[in-house]
């Protein structure tokens, strides 16, 4: 396959943060972690999912104004950006894990339509569900 | 009215800490989570460590609406969806999603989505059609009443220029 959506990215508040968790606490692999100066492009990936990979970056001058950028990372606290889905073989299992590696929960799994799902927050604000399909 | 707007304070244009915001979402978060229990700010505050007496305002500061107001749009959001995803009585789903009586949930529901809980679940049950594939919670969020003015005010306007429609699903 050589057509494909290769990066999508996520705004963080602190690059570092989402490196402890996002490697540490979800345990992706770091991709691309490459600096220029004060830009730093850091780029993670699934385990299981190495055509894809998921950007950590942060909203910083030069790219965007200092007002632009306070404003993302205001919209990211308030958890104002899009959903994030994550599949996963057992939700209640990837749940009990993650909480003891002490990931902020936002809802307990929970069956409904056939399937179990539970949410968690990145350290910024970005929300992520996490679903067991045909449980 | 420019020189009111100081009193009323338009939210969405002043700066807020992005670390004061993660932790009011908890906040917002926790009302998701658990509508159906009483949300006093006490302890709303808590959750996100921040003085009672400044709590609400910055609430509405970040969200644009009141914490009370936000409760509530939650409760019926959660509401409709039972009415229409599910076979419980509207007894059932009133006291489940945190009404303390059947009168108070039935005309609060009216006031906010236009019809009554059973007016609503008849024809919400004809409408849903193909919408599986999506996930339910953000199925459920596009359902939520929004509730840019207080319950009492709308109502006092329903009451001018009735019928007023019905808000809650017409954006599916």
């Amino acid at each position: 396959m050589s057509e494909a959506i290769q990066v999508v990215g996520l705004y963080v508040r602190d690059q570092d943060e989402a490196h402890d968790f996002y490697v540490g606490k979800l345990g992706f692999r770091v991709h691309t972690d490459q600096r220029n100066g004060d830009y730093r492009w850091l780029t993670v990936q699934h385990p299981d999912q190495p055509s894809f990979q998921l950007g950590l970056f942060r909203p910083q001058p030069p790219v965007h104004d200092a007002a632009t950028a306070q404003a993302l990372n205001e919209l990211v606290a308030k958890g104002a950006m899009p959903p994030l889905v994550m599949a996963v073989d057992d939700c209640r299992a990837t749940y009990e894990l993650l909480c003891s590696r002490g990931v902020e929960f936002t809802q307990e799994p929970i069956a409904r339509y056939g399937n179990v799902d539970a949410n968690f927050r990145d350290p910024s604000g970005n929300g992520w569900k996490i679903i067991e399909q045909g449980a | 009215m420019a020189t009111e707007r100081s009193a009323s304070a338009t939210p969405t244009t002043k700066r807020q800490d992005p670390l004061l915001l993660r932790r009011l979402l908890r906040a917002k978060d926790r009302i998701d989570v658990a509508s159906h229990e009483d949300w006093p700010v006490r302890r709303l505050a808590a959750v996100s460590g921040v003085s009672e007496t400044h709590f609400a305002h910055m609430f509405r500061q970040a969200f644009g609406l009141p914490p009370h107001r936000y409760l509530l749009t939650r409760r019926i959001e959660r509401a409709t969806a039972l009415l229409r995803d599910t076979d419980h009585p509207v007894t059932d789903i009133a006291f489940d999603t945190g009404w303390n009586s059947l009168g108070t949930f039935g005309r609060t529901f009216r006031d906010v989505t236009g019809e009554s809980p059973g007016a609503f679940r008849e024809r919400a049950r004809g409408a849903a059609q193909g919408l599986d594939r999506v996930p339910a919670c953000f199925l459920s969020a596009a359902c939520r009443p929004d509730l840019i003015i207080a319950v009492s005010e709308k109502r006092r306007q329903g009451r001018n220029d009735k019928p007023c429609g019905s808000q809650a699903m017409e954006p599916l």
